[in-house]
């Protein structure tokens, strides 16, 4: 008895995070993997692709919000960075501030552009 | 032992490449008079490979054919980056612009587009104090936003004038061209364009193709192949501010 209040005064207190399932099956790394580590991944080729131009698209920014990015009703791309979203509950609830889409794009590009975007192997 | 079958897989690559070449070469002798190739064949790097200093990216601009009212590079650019006009051109992020020079004696005038000349020995690299400025192995100079603190020290430094300060919040930018308040930004030369390999040449040049002046060609200076080192080997043109000896990868011609 006294369990099951604890359980639910926790959840009433802190909400977890909706994780919104993204794009195909499997991501680019094993979930547990991308959980702890997408940070490090993205430090990694953030360097990797400004310095010395390597656009390999695995562990790419623009990779996480195509394939997490979610629609509205009206078929427009919310951006990952707003309330509930993809990125920002799972931030929300550890209290990491999100500081990527300060200046990154947090929608797909338009069908245009996205074409000559994922032209790149 | 071990080393042969990285020696027929180089082998391989470097057939494909000559072939992709040929390939390339044809497309663009069948698509232009014979001598005008505009493109320079791009050797295709893929994605995994840094960029290397065997390259060195440049533009090549003829005023001669830059008409003084002509904008198009200036609005090819704007789109292609999502630099968006704001509250006037004292603080609008401006990568590239339209600049009359006039000569005092004669009175003749001259309209020459100006942006980051993508110096081999770059002021703003020098004075950069977190290194966020920097050179690129291909010659191309940028700013690297993660490391940049928004000091402004690059904007003195620069001779040209060449870069811009992002003063507020920015919303909608481009996947490929990340942008945001607080640090400084400049011409990239298309540097996303460049990382696909498939010879696509900045944004500017291909507006001013698409008006039908072909005043400005982009190419490798570094391949003695490639157009621009032709057509610099047979005029070099001018650097502006040759005095300070940055050895610029913007060349230009009819202003000397």
């Amino acid at each position: 008895m006294l369990f099951t209040t604890l359980v639910v005064a926790d959840e009433t207190r802190i909400p977890t995070p909706s994780i919104s399932k993204g794009e195909g099956e499997q991501c680019v790394e094993p979930t547990d993997v991308m959980r702890r580590d997408h940070m490090n991944f993205l430090m990694h080729q953030r360097d990797a692709t400004v310095h010395q131009g390597v656009r390999t698209t695995k562990h790419s920014l623009t990779g996480c919000v195509d394939c997490h990015v979610q629609q509205d009703a009206e078929g427009k791309a919310i951006p990952v960075n707003a309330p509930g979203q993809f990125c920002e509950s799972c931030h929300q609830y550890a209290a990491v501030s999100l500081d990527c889409f300060e200046c990154h794009a947090t929608t797909p590009d338009s069908a245009s552009a996205a074409v000559s975007a994922s032209a790149i192997p | 032992m071990s080393d042969e079958p990285r020696a027929s897989e180089q082998k391989g690559r470097q057939a494909r490449r000559q072939f992709l070449g040929r390939v390339g070469a044809a497309a663009a002798a069948l698509a232009l008079a014979p001598g005008v190739r505009l493109i320079d064949l791009a050797i295709a790097r893929p994605a995994n490979e840094p960029a290397s200093s065997a390259q060195r990216w440049g533009m090549l601009i003829d005023t001669g054919k830059c008409a003084s009212g002509c904008d198009a590079c200036v609005r090819a650019c704007n789109d292609e980056h999502g630099l968006e006009a704001r509250h006037g051109p004292a603080t609008d992020a401006q990568w590239i612009r339209k600049v009359t020079v006039r000569d005092r004696q004669s009175g003749a005038s001259t309209s020459l587009p100006l942006m980051c000349q993508h110096c081999k020995h770059p002021p703003c690299v020098d004075v950069c104090p977190t290194g966020a400025s920097f050179r690129r192995a291909d010659g191309v100079v940028l700013v690297d936003k993660h490391t940049c603190i928004g000091c402004r020290y690059c904007m003195m430094a620069c001779p040209y004038k060449a870069r811009s300060f992002i003063h507020e919040q920015l919303d909608n930018q481009k996947s490929y061209a990340p942008r945001g308040k607080g640090t400084v930004e400049s011409c990239t030369l298309c540097v996303h364009r460049i990382d696909e390999g498939r010879g696509r040449i900045p944004a500017c040049a291909e507006a001013c193709n698409g008006e039908g002046r072909r005043a400005m060609l982009f190419g490798d200076m570094s391949d003695p192949q490639s157009d621009i080192s032709k057509e610099l080997a047979r005029n070099s043109g001018v650097q502006l501010r040759a005095d300070l000896k940055l050895d610029l990868g913007i060349r230009y011609r009819g202003i000397d």
